[in-house]
């Protein structure tokens, strides 16, 4: 076992990281609520904090909040700035609540998985703006990105891509919604499933990043273009804007490329003072798949560094960096937080592409040019200790999360580049989120600090702790916090966007059904059988189904195509077969199918569970499943 | 006795001048608007329908607000209280209204050619007739649907008839019904052929034909 010696920087970093836990966690009692300078810490003026997140009853938020739900698998979507919770939109986890993953097509847009792991929702860009059609979200677990519509709020595929494993740096989205990144935090040997130990992992591991292309008419994700890179771990990404237009960005860590059994990846990976940011001409890879250059592994063309030159490079990026953030609106500067170095790095494009241009290379990393850390670094910014993402405002000032320290820092990026503000949270910020903060028009107004702690901030639930998601108002020099909410696990990123941006339909109309199953009267009302299969069209109204007894035999193959003929908002009905452990939630002018096996003889109850009507508990009927001789 | 009916008379056979006849001409046109536009609107309001639920009555068929949908949910509503079904096909009136009011556009310019008192005065009043008819049967209608109820029905309520014209509460609902534009229109029509009447009220009754009378009167101006 490869021991190193700790450099003094290790040394350092160690107790200032277990002096901020140390602080936290022997302290919190007495001096949670009271900072350095005296003044109350995690508080507002109240009044002005009522005023401005007071959203009356009736009335409508600003803002539509989109958090990831961590490895609850789904999306939660909130108002701000009340920061009421309104909707969970199910993703990659079967949600009885809408009948998510219940009735066939959702069921195999899930592929047998029953969890996912979302970390990064990304909103549809039209010249670099959101748009308001489409959002996307990462599976870190499983290798897979969805796409969610805003017209329904429905997600409508999951695309998984082979190769790629732990798909963190994702979903990172271009400016006009071309292609969307996916890439592998955790290298393994590809395609998955070879196998390969540990000891061969900088050999034989393998690191992939992606770029998945988006349909623009119907927003339909396909690969476009994997790239084979060293076996380092691809932690987040972000698309180049304007000046920096054509690249996607990826932080790195573990560039040590060793994992070594019991030495512990924490300190392995910790030894390099810079790590890298990773920089790929999207429109390059493309041109080079095009052309054929791509090797097929697992059904993906990948590429070799070596197949687009100049169009691939390293940044050097201290120390094990987490985020990095295109800053808008000019994409000039390139911000990656280290996130063991206490500083945010700025990095100037046009510097970057001076280099690229003068081959004014550091070092050569598996065919992968290393760019002079010296040429193209613009400041290195003091924010603080921890430093993870940073969000802007549009009004010249970057927002960088201090995880270590629980706050977040308020910056120039410009001239001196310096620290004008900081706001401590509560507690240990992992993402932060800005009003459309990194479009290429932030509005400045407001901000949310996805908190990983919240003890203390609400009534005691036991051990579980939920999430805290902080409103903070920046529209003055001053950040002020404004309310604390609390999610279930685990918002990682948000996304903000003007509530007018996005116009969902009310009900599925009726001339725009093309549901081959769909049936609209109770004259369309069959059941039919063919051998052991036996198919029924079913209509779901206020208060009935019809048919309301649907008859089988043991053993047979039941296909239920329910349509719930109403076109009246919000009256939606539930199908659920006790004991046939489902339940569909059909919308108005929905038609959903549902595929089971009757192989539980009896009489089995199916009723509405969403609540619909005066006579919704008479709204029954039964299954009736005759027994094998 | 003979003296009234003669003045009767006289006055039926008074000529219409010019600018009754323009009048007359402009109350025909009045007509054309109940073709497009509603003749009655019946609005229900309850607490979980903020928005209202909007019935149209036009001459020729039924429409509803929400793209149509609301008579849809009338409909879904009204049958737990066993209501029968509000449906186009079942308005015998959407198929005679528009000829109607097509004849009455025809029998009012009858009276603007003819040009006389009493042709004006048919069309006045076989329209008030027909108002009055269409009225009656439209509120029959309503009686109907609220006194034929599925005795079988979920909710059992008391017959009823929904307003004509007002407003009643029905259940949970607070209905309003009342003319729309198509009805105003109908109603500018009379009101019109009114004024024609009352602008050629002093006309002198001649042997001539109208025209003869007009040029008559254009000389002595």
């Amino acid at each position: 076992m490869k021991i190193r010696r700790m450099s003094n920087s290790y040394l350092l970093w160690t107790m200032l990281v277990l002096g901020g836990t140390l602080f936290i966690g022997g302290c919190a009692k007495e001096k949670a609520s009271r900072g350095r300078t005296g003044v109350e810490v995690g508080r507002s003026d109240i009044m002005d904090a009522a005023l401005k997140t007071y959203v009356a009853p009736g009335d409508m938020d600003e803002y539509y909040l989109f958090y990831s739900g961590g490895h609850s698998g789904q999306i939660y979507v909130a108002g701000v700035p009340s920061m009421r919770h309104i909707s969970t939109i199910p993703v990659f986890t079967p949600y009885p609540g809408t009948g998510y993953g219940f009735d066939d097509e959702s069921k195999a847009m899930l592929g047998g998985f029953k969890w996912g792991d979302s970390h990064h929702p990304a909103l549809s860009e039209t010249n670099g703006d959101y748009d308001g059609r489409w959002l996307f979200i990462n599976d870190n677990a499983q290798g897979r990105i969805a796409r969610i519509d805003l017209k329904d709020f429905k997600t409508k595929q999951i695309l998984k891509v082979p190769n790629i494993s732990a798909n963190h740096g994702s979903s990172f989205i271009t400016p006009n919604t071309e292609y969307i990144t996916m890439s592998t935090r955790m290298s393994v040997p590809i395609p998955l499933g070879s196998y390969a130990d540990v000891d061969e992992y900088a050999e034989k591991y393998k690191g992939i990043v992606a770029g998945i292309k988006i349909d623009p008419e119907d927003g339909n994700m396909s690969l476009g273009w994997e790239v084979l890179v060293p076996p380092f771990n691809y932690d987040l990404g972000d698309a180049g804007k304007n000046v920096s237009d054509g690249w996607f960005f990826w932080t790195c860590y573990n560039s040590e490329r060793e994992f070594i059994e019991g030495a512990k990846l924490e300190v392995t990976a910790s030894q390099r003072d810079k790590d890298f940011i990773l920089a790929v001409n999207w429109r390059e890879a493309e041109k080079a798949v095009k052309a054929g250059k791509g090797k097929m592994i697992d059904g993906a063309p990948v590429l070799m560094p070596k197949d687009i030159p100049g169009a691939i490079y390293f940044m050097p990026l201290a120390k094990s960096p987490h985020g990095v953030d295109v800053a808008p609106p000019s994409g000039k500067y390139i911000v990656g937080s280290g996130k063991l170095s206490p500083t945010a790095t700025v990095f100037n494009w046009e510097k970057a592409l001076a280099a690229i241009k003068a081959k004014d290379y550091e070092d050569v990393v598996d065919d992968i040019p290393v760019l002079t850390y010296t040429s193209i670094m613009e400041a290195e910014v003091p924010v603080g200790l921890g430093p993870l993402h940073t969000q802007y405002d549009g009004k010249g000032f970057a927002y960088t999360s201090l995880f270590v320290e629980s706050a977040i820092a308020k910056w120039r990026v410009s001239e001196p580049w310096d620290v004008v503000d900081k706001i401590p949270v509560a507690y240990n910020v992992g993402h932060l989120v800005t009003a459309e903060g990194k479009t290429v028009d932030p509005d400045g107004n407001y901000m949310v600090s996805l908190n990983k702690l919240s003890k203390g901030r609400h009534l005691s639930v036991g051990p579980s702790i939920p999430e805290s998601a902080q409103l903070i108002d920046i529209s003055g020099e001053k950040m002020k916090l404004l309310y604390d909410a609390f999610t279930e696990p685990e918002p990682h990123y948000a996304v903000m966007i003007k509530a007018d941006k996005i116009n969902p339909i009310e009900v599925y109309k009726k001339e725009d059904s093309h549901n081959p199953n769909a049936i609209w009267s109770d004259d369309e009302v069959r059941v039919e059988r063919k051998g052991k299969k036996v198919e029924v069209w079913m209509i779901a109204v206020r208060s009935f189904f019809a048919p309301d007894v649907v008859r089988v035999n043991e053993g047979d193959e039941v296909v239920v195509h329910i349509t719930n003929i109403e076109q009246t908002r919000d009256e939606l009905h539930g199908f659920a077969i006790n004991d046939y452990d489902l339940n569909i939630v059909i919308d108005p002018g929905e038609t959903k199918s549902v595929t089971f096996k009757a192989d539980k003889p009896g009489v089995w109850p199916f009723y509405c569970t969403n609540f619909c009507s005066a006579l919704h508990q008479e709204m029954q009927g039964y299954l009736l499943v005759k027994p094998k001789k | 006795m003979k003296k009234m009916f003669d003045a009767i008379s006289n006055f039926f056979n008074l000529p219409l001048n010019l600018q009754s006849r323009i009048v007359i001409v402009i109350a025909a046109i009045f007509i054309i608007p109940a073709f497009f536009f509603p003749l009655w609107n019946m609005e229900f309001w309850s607490t979980q329908y903020p928005e209202g639920l909007d019935m149209y009555i036009y001459s020729y068929r039924l429409d509803s607000g929400d793209d149509g949908n609301d008579l849809n949910e009338i409909n879904i509503l009204n049958h737990y209280i066993g209501m029968a079904e509000i449906v186009e096909e079942d308005f015998t009136e959407f198929k005679w209204l528009p000829l109607a009011l097509l004849i009455f556009i025809f029998i009012s310019l009858r009276a603007a050619v003819f040009g006389t008192m009493g042709k004006l005065v048919d069309a006045f009043f076989l329209f008030l007739y027909f108002g009055a008819y269409s009225l009656w049967t439209f509120g029959y209608r309503l009686y109907s649907y609220g006194h034929n109820l599925d005795p079988r029905a979920a909710v059992n309520l008391e017959p009823f008839t929904p307003p004509l014209f007002g407003f009643k509460q029905v259940g949970q609902f607070r209905v309003w019904s009342y003319p729309d534009t198509g009805t105003y229109f109908l109603f500018g029509f009379v009101i019109l052929l009114l004024v024609a009447a009352w602008l050629s009220r002093n006309e002198q009754k001649t042997s001539d034909d109208s025209h003869a009378s007009l040029k008559q009167k254009n000389k002595t101006e």
